[in-house]
């Protein structure tokens, strides 16, 4: 299990960023991730690996509408 | 079109002469006030204090028309204004998405205090020509036509029984009236509304452009509350502004240089960030609609479920292929964020113009989720040709789509039917009785004028006349305060719930739009939080309308390094940017909370405005429970793993073997008691108190506390 958004959700095995927004259906352009509190580049999204139990934060950066 | 046999029909009522002065700091010091009853046209002062206490646009418009009505004053009687104000930033073309104008006037559809706002060159050409604020009262006898030459310093009423109504037409014969030369068409702006507003509640206003590239006349819309109802009402059927000389200087702003810099730093954002972020310049507001619907957002079904699996059926790549893309797009000069597109060469397919080619303005998202998904519609040729008439007919397309989805679920239970329809088959996804509904509206006939009271008044009808049940019509009619809904689902963001049903005005997102903060980021976990959000935001969008700002370069294009600042959110750079432009244009040295301080004093005032009115208290924050949850088994069960799993974690409840109906009432009542206590703690927040009244300490720390204003609230303590 990990965290998204302070909010429980299934771990798998290689779970890259990439893959938790697809899976997670994140499409907004505007956003930003940090794993345990580090930043991650867009450039590593698609290598950069979700361990079981980590705390990943994607915030949408709009007030939008 | 005969121009000359419309312009030889004209007869002057009233004529008024003036000298055209400079804008000082980005204020005229002078409203126009016209009285179509009386024919009366003069000059008014703009005081230091309104300077002060209501900063400009939203906020001059308010002021008028507190001093313009009593809270017996009903809509269509004369005393009712339209203010038309642009604020002192406004007109300036350093910046991107300083064009607006904000229009404020007593709705139709709610009975209280409305407020608008919209692009085109009307409010800064008005500004130009010296004048702050205009302010339209009475009723004419017969069709008037109000013409502002800002050059020649003249304004004439003029009786103008040939033009059309509908908005296409009647704004190109303007212009080839009003015009010397084809080039002097660039100088005009007209505000009109057409043949609906007539009929219906919904009516709104058009904002004019020349577009110059494609030599054709644009049209942007104040589209909330019914104000081209009003317009109507008065039978104004246009307001014509004239005024050669457009430059960036003409505002005379305190430091000029200041100005272009911010302005600058920002246009090379624009340049650098869009194509990476939203594309506007490209797709316009249309990327929403895959956004919304990826987020179970979208509207669909009167609101029933958040997305559908046709809806990249009405996604960007389908405008894109529409669009004529590559000219200038913006709404006022130097907008180079430029989300305004346009549709040429489009062939009406029905109605009274079928056959016809023309140049449109094309839909943005508020109006594809209502005319389109909202009614269960994903077909971009409907919502094209009805976004043309809506435009044309001067109808809100917020307020047809949201009532439009609310008859079809109406129809679809039974509680309308063909024979109260006169023949309609308002299912949903049947395009074809929606836009018959629509000419309807425009030909003042059957169902049409039903449709066009709006989501309120046909709930009371239902009940009244057919017997329907009252409860389920609450449930489902998407209406806070008489105003119909917005274009978002807000049943997983309690935070947009308050957005939508504090929202002085009714449920417009304008003031506050915090589903991605609260549903998606859960930032804002704590009540406290909630509240703070619901006060800053609604403020900060309200500054926007006071100095006459678009919202959309807020926040549809941020900074690079964004992400990395304390408040993301807010966008702090560009809150920065605003702040250092407005200081630029009006040489105040205001400061990020001297910003939300001016704010608060218009925002609490409009709050005062609404009790004035008999309205403003906690009763008339109630929302839909459609706005809130699931209010029927189809639509629990369309979600039933989420609410399932929402009520085993928040509530502990055990979901297996209950039936959705238990699930329903106990989820209902769960969220109706989490509203209320969203309610309380904003209040608090805002300095109200539980019945939603301003205190009087915190008028006083407003400094908003002027004796008119402490008397209405010092009654209803
Ligand atoms: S961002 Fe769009 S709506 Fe706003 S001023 Fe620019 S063109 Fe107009």
């Amino acid at each position: 299990m990990i965290k998204v958004n302070g909010r429980n959700f299934e771990w798998e095995k290689n779970l890259t960023v990439t893959k938790l927004l697809q899976k997670k259906n994140y499409t907004f352009p505007s956003i930003v991730v940090q794993i345990n509190g580090k930043f991650i580049p867009q450039a590593q999204y698609e290598t950069a690996l979700i361990n079981d139990g980590d705390d990943v934060k994607v915030i949408h950066l709009t007030s939008g509408g | 079109m005969n121009v000359e046999k419309i312009k030889a029909a004209h007869k002057l009522l009233a004529e008024f002469k003036y000298t055209p002065g400079k804008l000082d700091k980005g204020y005229a010091n002078k409203s126009l006030y016209i009285n179509v009853s009386e024919n009366k046209i003069e000059a008014k002062p703009v005081t230091e204090m309104m300077k002060e206490k209501f900063t400009g646009g939203r906020g001059f418009g308010l002021w008028y028309l507190w001093n313009a009505v009593t809270p017996e004053t009903k809509w269509n009687d004369p005393e009712n204004e339209i203010i038309i104000s642009p604020g002192p930033v406004g007109g300036i073309t350093q910046y991107p998405g300083a064009g607006k104008s904000l229009v404020v006037s007593l709705s139709p559809l709610t009975g209280s205090v409305m407020d608008s706002n919209v692009g085109g060159h009307f409010g800064p050409l008005l500004k130009f020509s010296g004048w702050d604020a205009l302010e339209l009262q009475g009723k004419a006898e017969k069709d008037v036509v109000i013409f502002i030459d800002g050059n020649a310093g003249i304004i004439r009423i003029e009786e103008a029984p040939e033009e059309a109504l509908d908005s296409h037409l009647l704004v190109e014969q303007l212009y080839e009236i009003y015009a010397d030369t084809p080039e002097d068409k660039r100088n005009i702006s007209v505000v009109s509304t057409g043949a609906a507003a007539e009929h219906i509640l919904y009516g709104m206003l058009n904002f004019s452009l020349y577009d110059t590239r494609r030599k054709a006349v644009r049209l942007k819309q104040a589209g909330r509350g019914g104000i081209g109802t009003v317009l109507r009402d008065k039978k104004v059927k246009a307001i014509v502004v004239k005024f050669k000389g457009v430059k960036g200087n003409l505002n005379n702003p305190a430091d000029f240089a200041a100005l272009a810099k911010t302005g600058i730093k920002m246009h090379k954002e624009i340049h650098a960030g869009d194509d990476k972020q939203c594309q506007m310049r490209v797709r316009g507001t249309t990327y929403l609609v895959k956004i919304m619907n990826d987020y179970d957002l979208l509207p669909v079904c009167n609101f029933k479920y958040g997305s559908h699996p046709d809806g990249n059926k009405i996604a960007a790549p389908k405008w894109i292929e529409n669009f004529n893309i590559g000219k200038a797009d913006g709404c006022w000069y130097g907008c180079t964020l430029s989300c305004s597109k346009v549709i040429c060469d489009y062939e009406l397919k029905t109605g009274p113009y079928k056959g016809q080619k023309v140049v449109t303005d094309a839909p943005e998202y508020e109006t594809i989720a209502g005319v389109g998904s909202n009614c269960g519609i994903f077909d971009p040729q409907f919502i094209i040709e009805a976004n043309f008439y809506c435009d044309t007919y001067g109808v809100d397309t917020i307020s047809f789509g949201t009532t439009t989805a609310f008859l079809m679920e109406c129809y679809e239970n039974g509680i309308i039917n063909r024979q109260i329809t006169g023949g309609l088959d308002l299912r949903f996804g049947n395009q074809d009785a929606a836009m018959e509904l629509l000419h309807q509206m425009a030909r003042g006939e059957g169902f049409g004028r039903i449709a066009g009271l709006g989501v309120r008044k046909c709930k009371e009808l239902f009940v009244r006349e057919y017997g329907a049940g009252a409860a389920f019509l609450n449930d489902i009619g998407m209406e806070v305060k008489g105003l119909e809904y917005a274009e978002y689902v807000s049943k997983e963001s309690l935070v947009q719930q308050g957005g939508f049903g504090m929202a002085n005005k009714g449920p417009q997102h304008d003031e506050a739009w915090l589903i991605f903060m609260d549903m998606v980021n859960n930032q804002l976990p704590t009540f406290e939080n909630k509240a703070e959000a619901l006060h800053y935001f609604p403020m900060f969008r309200t500054w926007l309308g006071l100095v006459g700002l678009c919202k959309l370069p807020w926040n549809d294009i941020v900074p690079e390094n964004n992400a990395q600042t304390d408040e993301p959110a807010k966008i702090p750079e560009h809150v920065q940017n605003y702040v250092d432009i407005f200081n630029a244009v009006t040489g105040k040295n205001i400061d990020k909370k001297e910003m939300i301080l001016q704010s608060e004093r218009v925002y609490n005032f409009q709050k005062v405005f609404n009790i004035k009115m008999g309205f403003g208290t906690r009763e008339h924050d109630k929302i839909p429970y459609r706005s809130v949850g699931p209010v029927t088994v189809e639509e629990y069960e369309s979600r039933q793993d989420r609410y399932d799993s929402q009520l085993k974690e928040l509530l502990g409840m055990e979901t297996e073997g209950k039936s959705t109906e238990e699930k329903l009432k106990a989820l209902r009542e769960y969220r109706e008691a989490q509203y209320e206590k969203l309610v309380d703690a904003v209040y608090e927040r805002r300095g109200w108190t539980p019945n939603g009244i301003p205190k009087l300490e915190t008028l006083q720390k407003l400094g908003i506390d002027l004796p008119e204003v402490v008397e209405v609230v010092q009654k209803s303590l």
